[in-house]
């Protein structure tokens, strides 16, 4: 704490005014902050370990013995299955970054440091899309890696119409930009429910209950509600930029549906910038 | 000033007597006085219940048959579609035949089906899902014995051709039926002994034959399985057929049982029988087996608790408060401070928080379960119907997997002290493996996901049974699981103890 209230008032503060503190102050502040809790490097390394792990289990476990069509698997959806367990790494992540602050008392400190609240929800969203978007590349990375090792020896061969799995490719490059893109986007969804329930434990349920209960109840909605419960779910929609193969049959399309899981993370973002903005903390 | 020795003061009061009832109630109170604590636990009962009524599946049969099936001699649902030669038979009596050929067609081909089945049968009467017994051939498991649907006894192996018949019989006293195989005719052995309750006193006797369709995987929805696939057609060749029982020269009559005597268009290619000097040949197509759920258009009951997954997150949340809760506030000092004794401090709280759960699963459950039943039903759908015992342990189970879920929760939140990270954890290893394993893994990583994680618990809702001699897809997606009910229900409890262990040890050990 000690170390954070010198970082963030030492070097831009001469008339000895908060109001003096930039936005790059703002983001100082938030970046020592969110280095220095011994948990971040932890959780991030988590999300690169999940991803990559269970992707390679994924891709051990799928076998292609004939040609595509009769497989009807999307190789490169199957060496990112890891992300299912790693957004819930970067929930953790996110929801602390700003519930830590709710739970220890903190927050009176950072807004006497900084008085604008949109700065620190701003700088707070900065560093940690930063963060996420950092572990997250090199996670993902770490799966197609995988699946260019892996998959190639279970059938998943040109001779059964699979080319090979590379970035080069512009589907494959789609959803692996994109999967990187979703983690980014999950942490602020995760970061604005804190913003606004203003309680760790909530806001964790809430959003995992976002993330999975959606694709859940649509197995028993019926052939129709099936269908739009994964066009408006924030996991069901935003994993459809992982697609690459047999995209006219999905519920939505690929850059559709990371929109919608941008317009989740917004919505909550600005629920979290309200709660923020209006009530004391 | 005198010299009195100053008394150290005592006092009067005498401390809570350190008893696991009192840190119970101790306990108890902390959880009734948090208002969000208790809404949570609320929302875990309405959510369960809740998600039961949003349930729009529709019974989607194949040309818009209807979505019922008969039911069998125990209350199950079945198939029991075949064509029939028959002839009355009496209280005593007995049916020999033997059989030198069995072939099916589909779609113009060969379609020998593992149970395509042709045989002999007695059977009550002629109405679908009366009681049975037959001593049939099989496509590729050899001569069988089976009766009211869902027993399967194994007879002579290997296939059966002019070179190689195989003789079958089935005698009859009262309510025993036994069947008989044998290579020449001469030498029988008994295959097994089917007692039948409640046959009447004329029962039907004779030949039959049927082949279930070749069936493509349903979709990977629960809702959207459906049983497609080509229809099948098998014929069995009997001769030296006797009857002993029967009314003197009674004829031969032929009946296609449950829709068993469709069959396709053109010469040769329906069902029926037909007899040339001392052959029968008989054709026909269905099934005589149990329904199980994703061959048939039955739902199976548990679709109702798809809403438990949303009671377990807001439980979890609950549950882990309630330990990491005491962390945040400083409470965990007062707590010890009044009961020292830390193993039995965790061991009221899972006590507490086990218990509420399990009430609020409960009642979620069966409210889920009372309301959602009539309405499917009023959606044209059809139940498969189960045991009163199977309801109340799908009942049970699914509050015991909530309660034992929350115990873990509380488990996790005393080892990490963190509410973020108990909850992640806890969900992670619960709700996502189901997740994965009904939607993302193949069938055999899904299988091995369910048996290894928390999530193997949801077996205990499985309400259909897995027949050997059924083919079906029993994957995960189906709501087959690869444990039993209790013992994929232990694998949970294991989790739950072991956590619930090292808690009390960190607890012991580290400083509070």
């Amino acid at each position: 704490m000690t170390s954070f209230a010198a970082a963030a008032s030492a070097p831009a503060s001469p008339a000895g005014s908060p109001a003096w503190l930039t936005f790059r102050d703002a983001l100082h502040a938030e970046w020592t902050k969110l280095r220095t809790v011994p948990g971040t490097i932890w959780l991030l390394g988590g999300v690169v370990v999940a991803t990559a792990a269970l992707g390679a289990v994924a891709d051990a476990a799928t076998r292609c013995a004939a040609a595509a069509a009769a497989c009807q698997v999307d190789p490169a959806r199957t060496s990112l299955t890891g992300i299912y367990l790693s957004q819930a790494v970067v929930v953790i992540l996110a929801v602390l970054t700003v519930g830590n602050e709710y739970g220890t008392g903190m927050i009176r400190l950072t807004l006497t440091a900084v008085p604008r609240r949109t700065t620190v929800l701003a700088a707070k969203a900065a560093v940690l899309t930063v963060l996420v978007l950092a572990a997250g590349t090199i996670a993902i990375a770490a799966a197609i890696l995988a699946g260019q090792l892996i998959l190639p020896g279970h059938g998943f061969t040109a001779a059964h119409g699979y080319p090979a799995l590379s970035p080069a490719d512009g589907p494959v490059l789609r959803a692996a930009c994109g999967s990187v893109v979703y983690l980014g986007l999950i942490g602020l969804l995760s970061l604005g429910a804190a913003a606004a329930l203003r309680d760790t434990a909530a806001a964790t349920g809430v959003v995992l209950g976002l993330l999975f209960l959606f694709p859940i109840i649509a197995m028993v909605a019926g052939p129709d509600g099936d269908r739009h419960l994964q066009q408006i779910g924030p996991m069901t929609a935003g994993m459809a930029i992982e697609d690459t193969t047999g995209l006219r049959g999905l519920p939505i399309a690929p850059w559709a549906g990371l929109g919608v899981l941008a317009a989740w993370a917004a919505v909550s973002l600005v629920a979290g910038w309200l709660v923020l903005r209006r009530r004391d903390a | 000033m005198s010299t009195a020795s100053i008394t150290e003061y005592r006092s009067g009061l005498q401390g809570a007597p350190d008893r696991f009832s009192s840190v119970l109630r101790a306990e108890w109170t902390k959880f009734r006085t948090v208002r969000g604590w208790v809404i949570g636990i609320l929302i875990a009962a309405l959510v369960t219940a809740g998600i039961a009524l949003l349930d729009h599946s529709e019974c989607g049969g194949p040309n818009g048959a209807a979505c019922t099936s008969p039911v069998g001699p125990a209350g199950e649902a079945v198939t029991d579609s075949f064509y029939f030669v028959h002839q009355p038979l009496a209280v005593n009596g007995s049916i020999t035949a033997r059989m030198t050929a069995l072939t099916a067609m589909a779609a113009g081909q060969s379609g020998l089906a593992p149970w395509t089945k042709a045989g002999i049968i007695i059977k009550a009467s002629t109405r679908p899902g009366s009681a049975y017994a037959a001593m049939m051939l099989t496509g590729s498991h050899g001569v069988r014995m089976q009766y009211d649907y869902t027993a399967d006894i194994a007879g002579m192996p290997g296939r059966v051709s002019a070179a190689s018949p195989r003789w079958l019989r089935l005698t009859r006293s009262g309510d025993t039926v036994t069947g008989y195989d044998s290579a020449d005719g001469t030498a029988w052995t008994v295959v097994g002994t089917a007692h039948l309750t409640g046959l009447p006193a004329t029962v039907q006797a004779g030949m039959f034959a049927t082949s279930p369709g070749t069936t493509v995987p349903g979709s990977r929805s629960l809702t959207g399985s459906s049983s497609g696939g080509a229809l099948s057609l098998a014929t069995g060749v009997f001769d030296h057929v006797s009857l002993r029982g029967g009314q003197a020269a009674g004829a031969w009559t032929g009946s296609g049982i449950g829709g068993g005597g469709a069959g396709f268009a053109g010469p040769g290619t329906s069902a029926g029988y037909h007899q040339a000097g001392g052959s029968l040949t008989v054709t026909g197509t269905g099934d005589i087996a149990p329904v199980v759920a994703g061959n048939g258009d039955g739902t199976p009951v548990e679709q109702l608790l798809t809403g438990v997954f949303g009671g377990l997150i807001a439980v979890i949340v609950v549950a882990a408060m309630f330990m990491t809760a005491e962390y945040r506030r400083g409470l965990i000092r007062v707590t010890l401070a009044a009961s020292p004794r830390r193993g039995r401090v965790l061991a009221a709280k899972a006590v507490v928080i086990g218990s509420v759960s399990f009430l609020a699963g409960l009642a979620g459950a069966v409210v889920a379960l009372a309301a959602g039943e009539p309405l499917l039903r009023s959606n044209g759908n059809y139940i498969l119907p189960v045991s009163t015992l199977t309801d109340v342990r799908v009942m049970a189970g699914t509050a015991a997997l909530v309660a034992v879920t929350a115990i873990l929760a509380v488990a996790l939140g005393a080892l990490l002290r963190s509410s973020a990270a108990a909850i992640t954890i806890a969900i992670t290893v619960v709700v996502l493996p189901y997740l994965l394993g009904q939607t993302v893994l193949p069938a055999g990583a899904a299988d091995w996901v369910l048996r290894i994680t928390p999530a193997a618990a949801f077996a205990i809702q499985q309400t259909t049974p897995q027949y050997p001699q059924v083919t079906a897809s029993y994957t995960p997606a189906q709501g087959y699981f690869p444990l039993a009910p209790w013992a994929g229900f232990a694998v949970l409890c294991a989790y739950a103890a072991l956590a619930l262990g090292l808690a009390v040890v960190i607890l012991r050990r580290r400083d509070a």
